[in-house]
């Protein structure tokens, strides 16, 4: 095969934007942005949450259902529905073209962080952050900002006139827009006046209560007007701190955690400038030549969904049995749509420990069904949280590894360690560490079974970890 | 790689496996190298207990008007003082009241409460205020704290368990979960964990991320060797009941009985989620809880360690004064907590049991701030920078620790 070789620009790049999936062959970075866009230009919403049917109508003489039973029930449809939105999303990640939006998608959960308990707000949300995700920030904010998970989870069904909650204009502020420090408690207050009103109806629709909104004058950010919730949020965009907030935390979450004030203020002065085109962000970013030469001083330590999507992408392989996929992610940290609070999930080092390690480095072989996993998710304390099977059982994604051993098939054993180390890692393992993963075996005799192997050690390793 | 290279690199991969890295000697000069330093064992009750049940203040018609069902009965009752009796089901931690090492605390909680499990567990692990979001426990930052320049090794915190609670986890420095050293030692020495463990990758660059992971890897190996070596002295350990959390107890007996420089154990026991049918369920937890600490005590007190070591137990919320529909209760806010050991200084009852008038939408009113005891442990029994590791100066609880 020519052009076996994948560049490790390429690798770079789609380490980071691609969940290191693998080109077929060696291709430009022109070619392969132009195709990670492209593939991702289409958005199909992910849809398993069933409309919600009405419960049967009492005939005469039946019993009444106990009301707490009924809610029971409901509550335990609502998780295994989050369950199934998780799984079907896990495995977009894990198979779908479009992975740039998956990606993104992922970023935004986390900076949109939203847990809430009813499966189709769930749904609703996650499919806006979707379809918004390469698109324009500010038409995402105002979207995300108007869905009822986002509104019920910072109590904005709450906000009223008189009787203001003014939990979701603050985070509003400090998380989604401007970051803390750039605005006072006076804008807080303010700005909560603002949103009063906004909320959702019965059909889980966005709802402007007019009778509850406080429409008397505003100061906020040295504006006043007799604003509404959609003022707020323009004007918050109007704030160049804004494009600013959010390319920085794209930076750190895509380039490195140690921010270049420099590229940081060129990037997010074009974003602003674009209002707010996320795609021209992103695409600014993976051509600039800093994002290629810094590569290998830029480690980054992958999210849990980013290890287990990139052991499937690179392997192009899915979970066989899919209940393991919630299990994975409640032990390495990081459960969708389970966020720990409004702030995401904190991310970098906070990933690993002594024992989130280990398991980093079990996973691929419990993956490849080498190994079985006795490890135990914690409990939440939550008596209706039971979605999570303690152990994570037949984890087993379902490789073709003829199919993976052919990709190499035209390099010598000798050189398959180091080749496969190029292909699958961003940092170069010390040669200590490139003994312990050839181990002591000096004749091949199954190339397909030498070449599994190697590739599992190599995604156990600690550099693995680095994306 | 020619064929050269990869026995010349052979070569070197054994000899740098003998050659150990500093880091990995550092743990003879841990935090507690002091055999005799302090030992701080928390106990976290998941799921939110109820505190009315648990501590009962049977004088108050209240309590029974709002509990038909659920209300322990009188003539059941194991009366403490004329205001409180405890849960029949806890007969084995009124022996140790009796024995003069219990101190209840009541109404322990803090502004603002949430009622929600996870957010509140977040705010009692990393004592933070109901509105602030911070990714490092209590317990982790003491870590921090313990020693500036010095290393610390995982295992100077010890977690009961396969994962580990934010509340171990610190910004320099993580506690270590494991079940047992046994376990522990097997996992780093499965597969290539141990092997690359010995592999040399220390930078003093802060923000090399691959030498941080390795020397992760490397201070986990370390630990698990020297729990493993170390914690294997046999002795002759009461019988625990063979529950999880008997078992869990019976580890950390072990541990500081053979002197590992371990300073904080953190066990949990879950399912005091009790909407449902709550007498049964509650009633068989609380007994699983107090007979595996009351074996415990006694245990630390025949090997000669209660006195250094205190057991502090919690539950993120307690739960509402009345009874639900489904004979449970639903989540709420204060709730009592527990210290048990350390020297001998007569049981007590801290404080006022809980006010059923004035409540909060049903539930009770705080009148101790958890941290105000986080402040106390800190400061009075562990000897540490109170201010430092909860980030504000809180006054502590007189005459508790």
């Amino acid at each position: 095969m020519k052009d076996l070789k994948i560049s490790n620009d390429v690798l770079h790049l789609y380490r980071r934007a691609g969940f290191g999936g693998l080109p077929d062959r060696d291709i430009s970075i022109k070619k392969a942005l132009s195709q990670l866009f492209h593939d991702s230009e289409n958005f199909t919403p992910i849809e398993t949450v069933s409309k919600e049917s009405e419960p049967p109508l009492m005939s005469e003489g039946m019993m009444s259902p106990d009301p707490d039973a009924v809610k029971k029930e409901k509550m335990k449809k609502n998780r295994e529905e989050i369950r199934e939105l998780n799984l079907a999303w896990m495995s977009k990640m894990a198979k779908a073209e479009t992975i740039l939006r998956e990606r993104m998608s992922l970023f935004w959960h986390g900076h949109f962080a939203c847990r809430v308990q009813d499966s189709a707000f769930v749904q609703s949300y996650l499919n806006t952050i979707r379809k918004n995700a390469l698109g324009n920030f500010g038409e995402m904010l105002m979207a995300v900002s108007k869905e009822p998970a986002m509104l019920q989870f910072l109590n904005n069904q709450q906000n009223r006139k008189n009787k203001p909650n003014e939990n979701f204009a603050r985070e509003v502020m400090e998380l989604f827009t401007l970051g803390r420090g750039n605005y006072t408690e006076k804008d807080v207050k303010e700005g909560a006046r603002a949103f009063t009103g906004w909320g959702f109806n019965t059909k889980g629709e966005f709802e402007f209560r007019e009778k509850v909104h406080d429409s008397d004058t505003k100061n906020f950010l040295g504006k006043t007007g007799n604003f509404q919730g959609e003022d707020i949020i323009k004007i918050l965009l109007e704030q160049k701190q804004t494009a600013r907030f959010i390319t920085a935390k794209i930076y750190r979450n895509f380039v490195s955690e140690i921010p270049d004030e420099k590229r940081i203020a060129d990037l997010s002065e074009d974003f602003y400038k674009s209002g707010y085109n996320i795609s021209q962000l992103m695409h600014n970013i993976f051509t600039a030549k800093w994002f290629y030469d810094d590569a290998s001083k830029n480690m980054l330590i992958k999210s849990p969904v980013e290890l287990v999507i990139g052991i499937q992408r690179t392997l192009n392989a899915d979970f066989i049995n899919k209940d393991p996929v919630l299990y994975i992610q409640k032990v390495l940290g990081q459960i969708l749509f389970y966020p720990p609070n409004v702030a995401g999930w904190p991310g970098g080092r906070n990933w690993i420990d002594s024992s989130s390690l280990l398991f980093r480095m079990q996973l691929p072989n419990l993956m490849a069904g080498v190994t079985t996993q006795k490890i135990q998710a914690k409990e939440s304390g939550d008596v209706n949280d039971q979605t999570v099977k303690k152990k994570g059982e037949n984890s087993k994604i379902d490789v073709d590894w003829d199919q993976w051993a052919k990709r190499f098939e035209t390099i010598d054993n000798q050189k398959l360690p180091d080749f496969l180390c190029g292909t699958l890692l961003a940092v170069k393992p010390a040669p200590t560490v490139m003994a312990v993963i050839t181990g002591k075996e000096t004749a091949v005799a199954d190339r397909t079974q030498y070449i599994r192997k190697l590739t599992l050690a190599i995604m156990g390793l600690p550099e693995y970890q680095i994306s | 790689m020619k064929r050269r290279d990869f026995i010349r690199t052979s070569l070197l991969a054994t000899a740098g496996t003998m050659m150990i890295p500093q880091f990995l000697k550092a743990h003879e000069a841990g935090i507690s190298a002091d055999p005799n330093g302090k030992i701080l064992v928390v106990i976290q009750l998941s799921g939110g207990n109820d505190g009315l049940n648990t501590v009962i203040p049977y004088r108050n018609d209240i309590y029974y008007r709002e509990r038909p069902v659920l209300a322990i009965e009188k003539e059941k009752i194991l009366t403490l003082n004329d205001e409180i009796a405890l849960n029949p089901a806890l007969e084995s931690l009124r022996r140790l009241y009796d024995d003069g090492r219990v101190r209840i605390l009541n109404n322990v909680g803090y502004p603002n409460p949430d009622r929600s499990h996870f957010r509140s567990m977040d705010i009692w692990q990393t004592a933070s205020n109901a509105d602030q979001y911070l990714n490092t426990g209590w317990l982790g930052r003491y870590l921090d704290s313990t020693c500036a320049g010095c290393e610390i090794k995982p295992h100077h915190m010890l977690e009961i368990d396969d994962t580990l609670s934010l509340a171990m986890k610190g910004s320099k420095a993580n506690g270590l979960a494991m079940l047992d050293p046994q376990k522990l030692y097997r996992q780093t020495k499965n597969g290539m964990a141990g092997n690359l463990a010995k592999t040399i990758h220390h930078s003093e660059d802060d923000h090399d991320q691959v030498s941080y992971l390795y020397k992760t890897l490397a201070d986990t190996e370390s630990s698990a060797d020297y729990l493993y070596q170390k914690g294997q002295v046999k002795g002759s350990y009461s019988d625990y009941p063979d529950t999880e959390l008997g078992k869990s107890l019976k580890t950390i007996t072990e541990l500081i009985v053979s002197g590992v420089d371990t300073q904080v154990y953190y066990v949990s026991l879950s399912g005091f989620d009790t909407h449902v049918g709550q007498r049964n369920q509650q009633d068989k937890l609380l007994k699983q809880y107090a007979d595996a600490v009351s074996v415990f005590v006694d245990d630390l007190k025949k090997q000669g360690q209660l006195d250094r070591t205190m057991i502090m137990t919690f539950s993120e919320f307690g739960r509402r004064v009345k009874q639900n529909g489904s004979n449970g209760t639903d989540h709420g806010t204060a709730n009592n907590v527990f210290l048990i050991g350390g020297p001998p200084r007569g049981s007590l009852v801290y404080n006022e049991a809980p006010n059923l008038v004035d409540l909060d939408g049903g539930d009770l009113r705080y009148t101790l701030d958890f941290r105000d005891l986080y402040s106390s442990l800190l400061k009075d029994w562990l000897n540490a920078d109170d201010v430092a590791v909860l980030g504000k100066s809180f006054s502590g609880l007189q005459g508790l620790v």
